[in-house]
């Protein structure tokens, strides 16, 4: 299965790990990411007022290619999936939308929310399967308690994003538990961890982050993991005292199919 | 700064503030209440009653995570953040008003910061 696969700039930068791990991981899954030419920058936050235009067209862009060539858009980036997967909806839903939208870019036939978006997450949920993905695990992470940090993006608002159980997901303790790991459930893990506001307001970040890893650590998580690269950030360089491992899923998920050394 | 009608308010967030029935879970589940000096639920009843110079030179349109748990938690649908945003970018949009500044950046950046969160915050308080 070859999917169209959006990276985002971010993955091409600072997150290379979520990015690296993710198609090595694919290769050893059976199925194939094709990067999305001359794609652009998705703008990282999901234009809200109902006017802006502009700001969507990238994603717009992007989802138009993959619809020429007949596939599903893969994403890893919490950020990226979050803002294409409500573009997306927005084209399929939205009379106002989908008419300006159509009018500025004049493709040959309108874009109108055909393609499907899917977190590589729900790539290993839906379209691999959790069981099959515990069978080509060689290096089984036994004993790690790991914390999954769902953050904002991936989950709200539900109603778009269908992604899982907003209050009370479970797709990353499935994909920490189908990795050989034991998954620890804490109540911060879908609470924000500050997000943009740390570029001005890096006190706002910090008491927030600190909500989340003293949760965590209370219910014994030894370390994070997430699937987001502000979160990354915020989680670990705006942390009060003394900080948590946190990794990128792809990247544990790439130690217990023995592509990636396993570091402790 | 000019202010803005509480119409245009309702056109460009999409939200029918009418419909809010004042429970309060929105500020109960925004994690920078704290933080706020006009809190998520004010918001609404504001537009509701057509206040919208203070919301405008609220701090709270630079606090707002956007991080959708009042979006996700309403009852009614009501949609907070997206009230939020729409006095946040009725001041963005004029001549002049601006929330972050490029010259700002060299002193705010720092080696490990993520593209993503450059990106973010210049969309969120630049135009």
């Amino acid at each position: 299965m070859i999917y169209s696969y959006f990276p985002g700039c971010t993955l091409k930068n600072k997150a290379k790990d979520l990015d690296l791990y993710a198609r090595e991981s694919a290769k050893a899954l059976g199925f194939e990411l094709e990067e999305i030419p001359e794609w652009q920058c998705c703008g990282g936050v999901y234009p809200l007022a109902s006017d802006e235009i502009a700001t969507k067209l990238p994603s717009v862009r992007a989802l138009a290619d993959a619809k020429s060539k007949g596939q599903d858009l893969i994403t890893v980036c919490s950020a990226c999936h979050h803002v294409i997967k409500r573009v997306n909806d927005d084209m399929a839903n939205v009379n106002d939308i989908q008419t300006r939208v159509n009018n500025y870019m004049g493709l040959d036939e309108p874009y109108l929310g055909e393609t499907t978006v899917l977190h590589y997450l729900e790539v290993l949920r839906d379209r691999v399967g959790f069981d099959e993905l515990a069978k080509k695990v060689t290096n089984p992470l036994t004993g790690r308690k790991i914390g999954a940090y769902y953050g904002c993006l991936l989950l709200r608002p539900s109603a778009t994003m269908q992604f899982d159980d907003p209050e009370n997901p479970t797709i990353l303790e499935d994909f920490i538990r189908a990795i050989g790991a034991e998954p620890v459930v804490y109540a911060m893990r879908n609470e924000c961890c500050g997000g943009y506001v740390s570029l001005k307001a890096k006190d706002q970040a910090e008491s927030m982050v600190d909500r989340v890893l003293s949760s965590a650590k209370a219910k014994g998580a030894e370390e994070l993991i997430t699937a987001c690269p502000l979160c990354m950030y915020n989680l670990t360089k705006n942390c009060k005292g003394e900080g948590m491992k946190v990794s990128y899923f792809t990247e544990l998920l790439a130690e217990a199919l023995g592509i990636k050394e396993v570091q402790s | 700064m000019k202010t803005v009608t509480a119409d245009q308010i309702r056109e460009i967030s999409g939200v029918d503030t009418r419909k809010c029935m004042k429970c309060g879970r929105c500020s109960a589940s925004c994690p920078a209440y704290d933080e706020m000096d006009i809190r998520p639920h004010q918001f609404i009843s504001y537009v509701q009653n057509g206040n919208i110079e203070p919301l405008m030179n609220s701090k709270s349109i630079s606090k707002c995570l956007s991080c959708f748990a009042c979006v996700e938690r309403c009852p009614r649908n009501v949609k907070p953040a997206k009230v939020i945003e729409a006095v946040r970018v009725s001041v963005l949009r004029q001549r002049g008003e601006t929330i972050l500044s490029a010259d700002e950046m060299p002193e705010l950046l720092d080696e490990n910061m993520p593209q993503q969160l450059l990106m973010s915050a210049f969309r969120k308080y630049k135009k």
